[in-house]
Parts: C-alpha cells; structure tokens; sequence
C-alpha cells in the first residue's frame, strides 16, 4: 500500500494544494482513506495530520472507514423522493440485509444516501463507484445487486439494467440530456469552434472586457453579477499571475443545466475561458467539476487534449505570439457549499470547503491569494456568442435588466423535464404550458436557497429583476405534501451542507427544522409559526455566505405564500402542545434498571 | 401594592443558576421589599401553599420527578421564566443526549473508572426513585415557557433586572455587559 500511496503524491509533486487529487486517488483505491496513508500524507506533503484529516471529515466522498467495493450514493433530494426514491431504498435494504448508510458484512456493497446529484429530470437516481445509475426501479435494483455480486464492471452493470447508453465512446453514460428547446445564445447551430476566440484576439484584452461590459451578460450562477465588471476588476488588480476558474460545482438541488453543457458542448465553455483568459491575462484555466459529475472526466480530458491540438490552448494560441492558456480540470469531493466561489477556491488548495471573508474578493485575491475570476459554465459560454455576435445582439434577448437567454433545468411534476433556453422574462404560466406542468400547487424557483412560489404569481417571469434563479425550475403539483416533501427535505440538506463555522448557520437551522418537525408532527400552536418566521429572518443578517443566508427561505417563503398549510397543521386554540410521552421517555431506562415503570401520577 | 409571590427550583441543574441569583448580594434585602418567596431552596419551603405570581426554573428535565416539579410549576405560577442555559437548551446534562441510556447507566454503575466493587451489578432500581428519561429536556418542550434568561449561568444582574421589571411591570433593562458571555 505504502508504495502505490507514494506513486500518488508523487504523482502531483508532492504539492499541498493538490490534496483533493491526492485523496480522490487513494479513496478509489482503498475505498477509504487508510490511517496509514494519513501519516504519510502528512509527512511528505510536510503538513499535520489534522491537516489532511480535517480535509477528509469534510467531504462527503472521503472516508475513514471503507463504503464497501461497491459503494452506492442514492440521490436524497426532494424530487427524488416524489419520483419513487422509497421503493428504491426498501429494494435496496431488502436485497442486502441492512439499513441505509451502512456497508455488507462482506465489505461488497455500501448503501449511503448522498445530495442532489443533478439528476431531477431523471430520478430516482444512484452514483455506484462515480457512474451514474438513472430512472431506478425496484426491479432494477435487484438486478444491480445481482450484477455487483458477480463483480461486474460498471459498464457490464449499465447493461445488466438494459440501459440505453447514449454519448461518445468515453462518455458511455445512462444520462440522458433531455434538450427540450434550443435556444439563440446556448444550443443554436450556429456555433463553429475556434470563431470567436479568433475575434477575440485580434482586438486589445480591454476591448474583449469592454464588449462584455456592454452585452450587460450577467452571471449565470446564481448571484448574477456582471461578468465584464467583474473581469475589469481582476485586470485592476494587476496581478503577475492570475487565474480562470469555471464554477462547475452545480449543486443547487434542481439544477442540471451545467452537466448538460459539460457534455454538449464543451468546446464552447472552454473557448470561453480561453477568451476570459485573454481578456484578464491569466495562464491557467481551472475548471471545478462536482464529484458527482466525474463520469464526464476522461471525455472533457480528451477535449481538452483536442483542443490543444486545434492550438485553441496551449502556446501562443491560434497564431497569437505570447498568448498562452490552458485548462485542467479539478474534482470535488461532494459538498454543496463548495460551489461558493471562495469556498472553492479553498477546496482548489486542497483545504476544507469553508467560506471565506470578504473582501478581499476573488478578483482581488483568489486562488493561490492571486486575483482570480471565478464564473458559472453558463456565463463563460454566453461570453462566446457575444464576442461572435456582438453585444448590441446578446442585448437583443432578454429584459432590460437580465439580457440575453437563461438554460433553465425544469424538473418535479410535468410531462418534459428537461433543458428550456428560454429569453429571460419568460413567465411562469408559459413554462407551464411548454413543459405540460398540470394543477401546479407552487413552483420552487432557484432551488432551495431561492423561492417557492403559488398560483396567484405565475404570472411573474424569470429575470434578475423579478424571480431570480440560476436555473433550477420545480414544479410541485397538488397532491403533493409540500411541507413535508419540499420544506423539511431541503432544511435537511442545508442542515447537513452547512461547514459550520458560523453558529447560528450551524444552530438555527437545526432549531428551525426541529420547529417545522414539531408543527409537522401536530404538536405545533399558530405562535410556532409566528416565531418560525420571525427566526427564518435571523440567519440573512448574521452568517457569513450565501449558503446559511439563505438557508431559512424554504420556510420564509412558504409562510409567506402558504400559510394557511402551516395553520391547518397548528392547534389554533391551544397556547401550548406539548409532544412529551412519560410512557416511552422512561422505557428504556426502566428496562435496563430492571423495574416496573410508575405512570401512577 | 401586595407583594408579588416567587417560587424558584432547580431541576437537571448544578445550583449555579441559584448561586448567581444569591449574587445579587445585599439587593436581597430590597427583593424580599417586592417579593414573597413561596416554594424554593432559598426558603426551603418544599410544596406550594400559594398561588405564585413568577417562577423560576434552573435546569432541564433529566427525569419523572422534574417533569412532575415543572407540571407543578407550571399549575401554580402565573408566569414562568426558563432560567440559564440547562433550562433553555438541557446545557451539560444533555452532552448524554447522544449517548444510549443502557450505556450511560452501565458507565456509571457498572464499567466506570471510578465504579468501586459491584459484583451483583446492581443498578439503583428501588420504585421511590425517579425514573430516568431517555434524554435531557429542555423546559419548553414539556410546558409553556414564558420567558428564556439565557447564560451559564446568567448574570445576577440580568436575573435582577428581569425580575424587577416582571415586578413592576417596567421594560426590561438588557444593557450590553449584561448578556455578554464571554
Ligand atoms: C452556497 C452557494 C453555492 C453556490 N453554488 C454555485 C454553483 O454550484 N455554481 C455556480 O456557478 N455558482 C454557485 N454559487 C455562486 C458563486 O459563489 C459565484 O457567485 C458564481 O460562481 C460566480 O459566477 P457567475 O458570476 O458567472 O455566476 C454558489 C453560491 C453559494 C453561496
Ligand atoms: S453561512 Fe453556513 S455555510 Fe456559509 S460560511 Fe457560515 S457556516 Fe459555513
Ligand atoms: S445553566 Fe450553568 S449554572 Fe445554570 S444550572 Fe446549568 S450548568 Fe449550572
């Protein structure tokens, strides 16, 4: 062991920044991270062994103890759960003999449940050994299992579920892409590789950053924030070295828009950085791929490798003396806050995925503490149809205040999930009619950190000025529990996301699902509510990142906009419920002392 | 104007909130100007034989005889106060939360460090003897609680100053250096 561990970290010359690599490589290999390789981890790359421990206990996808040879990730989102995630658990813990989250005695299969995925429009969906397992059935689990016990491969194991394997040689994948509606800017036929990159260098750096300026392209991720400023802001700094990182982490429950451009159309995302690193100056391109998404590796690798050739990266590109970029590609290590773009840039220097300060920025100080700019896969491509087309074009899409168009990933109760481009603006009505949602009861806009919204609103559109979203789209029809099945699962997942450095991020939350709990449980008085919306207000005000910011707003905004389900829950005359039963509090303790329980009083 | 009646008892508490409330030293002789003690350590009266206006309550509910006190509390007093950190949250006690029962009891009776000779591995079993909960409590899970004075335990001051106003009906004075913890 010691000797293919040594392989390892020489591999990456012994670097610390690149421990994720390091231990995404051992956890393959061992399917855990070995006490051992932990000290000679830390004694090579000359740092303590809390050092890679706590890096470890961070990420979801590394482990101290083995997840089995088979180690099976079953997506928990909320989607999942509507689309029938239960039999599949059941099938599971059935077939095997054990709970969920836990490894067979034989050490062969481990069952765990993992975070959204990126799969809600084709769920119930499982990751087993980083491939990805689509439209899960019970059926399909018991011949899964039958396929891992006689040690099959995962291709042999795609096949033993008879699925239909879509995409090129490397990507052989049950993913399917789902493009329901191409649209001007991302998915048009018009686009032809290299074009704009050539455009791009035959005009100044500044003239690059200021045709982005004008295009008004705002980023894609989220916050959106304007994606040439932000690259004047990096040249300002005036950094020697200076960086491009694509945010691919896409971890917002809902959204899958960047995994299908990551398989589409990968050219034109790393065209774009390539012309992001022209326009700020920057070597190096790095793109933070989630974990989840590691399937896509070897294929992007080969593109890269491709484009290399093209002499679209590498040196003195396209013919243009001095102007030299390349991309590699980052994994994560499953965790949700790590598509914060100071947290991933943590996580890309191999530390725990925790937020940082700010200021200084990125653009001040990034990766490496040099001035990085950090943009959503989305947004890097959009900048290739502005440089082709011109700003006063892009600009022609859109609203005033949100220009352009917007992949939205459109999942939960209607007909065609999938991948919509849509012109930003775009109302909610008009997305029901294209995706055949029926008896919608809400839509949950932006995924869990944005907005849950009911009928009496479908009639706003999606644009930063009204209901902002990176791209996650939900319908929630009638018959669903919305409380139980939405609100409580995604306060579960910010709860188990959260790095935990700022306490109330780290205790509020808890405090506020175990609230939500206690009304879902018919212990709740109309003052539960009351506190529960006054409290959800806290946390935007006192934690550090968008992450616990957001946190509460499942439940803000279904109080806000759903009360009366809160109310049909509560004891509307009662002051005070109490969920306390003497009988079972006092069994256990009873049963061990050996003596008959007195519930005389 | 009658005096208000107090009534104050430490439940799955060290006696630490008790011992702060004593260290509003000589204004002791001001409180017992605006209040009546009823049932409390400081008096030792042991039952209730009025109706009480405030109670204070130190500690969670670690057992049956807690919750049986708190209940009672809660009958007898017009408002309760949830007093320091155990009452508000289980604090100390509740580190067991997430531990078994069967475990802590078998720690401290039979397997721990400082268990002497039990060969019988006897466990306290007599049926006068409350019966422990599967897990520490806080009060406002098992009746309303009217009031929360947080801290470990919290200032003197803070219990002063929020008694005199349930007193006399004044606002709460909450000055910085009264709910700073550290
Ligand atoms: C908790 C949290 C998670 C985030 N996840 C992502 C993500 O998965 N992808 C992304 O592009 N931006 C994400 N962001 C936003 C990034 O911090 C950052 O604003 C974005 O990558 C900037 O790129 P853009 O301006 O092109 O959108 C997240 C932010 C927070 C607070
Ligand atoms: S808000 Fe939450 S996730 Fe963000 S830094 Fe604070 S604890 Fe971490
Ligand atoms: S809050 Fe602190 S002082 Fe008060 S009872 Fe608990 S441990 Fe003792």
């Amino acid at each position: 062991m010691k000797e293919t561990i040594q392989n390892v970290i020489e591999k990456y010359n012994r670097d610390r920044n690149r421990l994720m690599d390091i231990l995404i490589a051992i956890q393959n290999m061992h399917q855990h991270i070995p006490e051992d390789a932990v000290s000679i981890i830390a004694d090579q790359l000359g740092i303590s062994k809390v050092d890679v421990k706590q890096t470890i206990t961070f990420y979801h996808f590394f482990t101290l103890t083995p997840v089995g040879e088979y180690a099976v990730y079953l997506n928990d989102s909320a989607v999942a759960n509507i689309k029938g995630r239960a039999e599949v658990v059941q099938a599971f813990e059935d077939e095997l003999g054990i709970p969920f989250n836990s490894v067979t005695t034989d050490g062969l299969i481990g069952i765990w449940d993992t975070a959204d995925i990126g799969m809600n429009d084709q769920e119930p969906a499982a990751l087993i050994n980083g491939t990805v397992f689509t439209n899960l059935t019970s059926e399909k689990v018991k011949s899964l299992i039958t396929g891992m016990r006689a040690g099959k491969d995962m291709l042999e194991l795609m096949r033993v579920i008879d699925a239909e394997l879509d995409g090129p040689e490397l990507l052989s994948t049950m993913v399917k892409n789902n493009i329901r509606q191409k649209g001007a800017v991302l998915f048009s036929d018009a686009y032809e590789v290299g074009y704009a990159l050539r455009q791009a260098i035959n005009r100044t750096p500044v003239e690059v950053v200021d045709e982005v300026k004008r295009s008004n392209l705002r980023g894609r991720g989220g916050a959106g924030f304007p994606a040439g400023l932000k690259w004047d802001f990096c040249r300002q700094s005036r950094g020697e070295e200076v960086y491009v990182v694509c945010n691919a982490d896409e971890g917002e429950p809902g959204t899958f828009k960047d995994r299908v451009i990551l398989t589409e159309l990968p050219k034109l995302l790393f065209e774009g950085m390539a012309i992001a690193g022209y326009a700020i100056g920057a070597k190096q391109g790095i793109v933070y791929l989630r974990y989840e998404y590691r399937y896509m590796l070897e294929y992007l690798e080969s593109i890269l490798q491709e484009l290399r050739e093209l002499n679209l990266l590498g040196k003195n590109i396209a013919g243009k003396a001095g102007f030299d970029f390349d991309i590699r590609i980052q994994l994560g290590a499953g965790a949700y806050v790590c598509g914060e773009e100071t947290a991933l840039i943590e996580s890309m220097e191999g530390k725990r995925g925790e937020p940082r300060n700010r200021p200084p920025f990125p653009v001040q100080t990034g990766y490496l503490n040099k001035p990085t700019v950090v943009n959503n896969v989305e947004t890097l491509c959009s900048v290739v149809q502005v440089i082709t087309e011109g700003a006063e074009w892009f600009k022609s899409f859109g609203t005033s205040d949100s220009s352009g168009t917007k992949l939205l990933s459109i999942s939960g109760d209607c007909k065609n999930p999938g991948i919509y481009a849509v012109e930003w603006g775009v109302t909610i009505q008009k997305l029901m009619r294209r995706t055949g949602a029926n008896n919608v009861q809400a839509v949950q806009i932006g995924g869990p950190s944005g907005i849950c919204i009911g009928p009496d609103q479908f009639d706003r559109g999606i644009a930063f000025e009204d209901l902002a979203t990176g791209g996650s789209v939900i319908f929630i029809s009638e018959e669903r529990d919305l409380l139980k099945d939405f609100v409580l699962n995604f306060m579960n997942f910010f709860i188990e996301e959260s790095c935990g450095s700022c306490g109330p991020c780290r205790s509020l939350n808890v405090i506020l699902r175990n609230k939500l709990l206690k009304i879902l449980d018919g212990n709740g008085v109309e003052q539960d509510i009351d506190e529960l919306y006054k409290w959800a207000g806290v946390g935007r005000s006192v934690n550090r990142c968008g992450l616990g910011q957001t946190a509460a707003n499942p439940i803000l905004t279904t109080i806000e906009n759903f009360r009366h389900l809160y109310e049909d829950l509560v004891q509307m005359n009662e002051s005070f419920v109490s969920a306390f039963d003497m009988e079972s509090a006092v069994a256990e303790s009873c049963e061990v002392v050996g003596r008959e329980p007195n519930l005389s009083r | 104007m009658s005096k208000k009646i107090l009534a104050t008892t430490s439940l799955a508490g060290c006696f630490g909130c008790h011992m702060s409330f004593l260290d509003i030293d000589e204004r002791i002789l001001e409180l017992i100007e605006l209040v009546e003690f009823n049932k409390s350590p400081i008096d030792d009266i042991k039952t209730f034989t009025k109706e009480c206006d405030i109670g204070l309550i130190e500690g969670g509910c670690c057992n049956s005889e807690n919750i049986e006190v708190l209940k009672e509390f809660r009958k007898h007093c017009k408002i309760l106060v949830s007093v320091g950190e155990c009452a508000i949250m289980g604090g100390l006690p509740a580190l067991r939360n997430g531990i078994s029962i069967k475990e802590c009891l078998e720690e401290a009776y039979l397997n721990g460090p400082t268990v002497g000779e039990n060969t019988e591995k006897i466990m306290p079993n007599d049926p006068e003897l409350p019966m422990l909960l599967d897990k520490v409590y806080p009060c406002h899970e098992i009746v309303k609680i009217d009031y929360f004075l947080p801290g470990c335990a919290p200032r003197a001051d803070l219990i002063w100053n929020a008694l005199v106003a349930l007193v006399t009906g004044n606002e709460l004075e909450l000055p910085y250096e009264v709910v700073k913890f550290d």
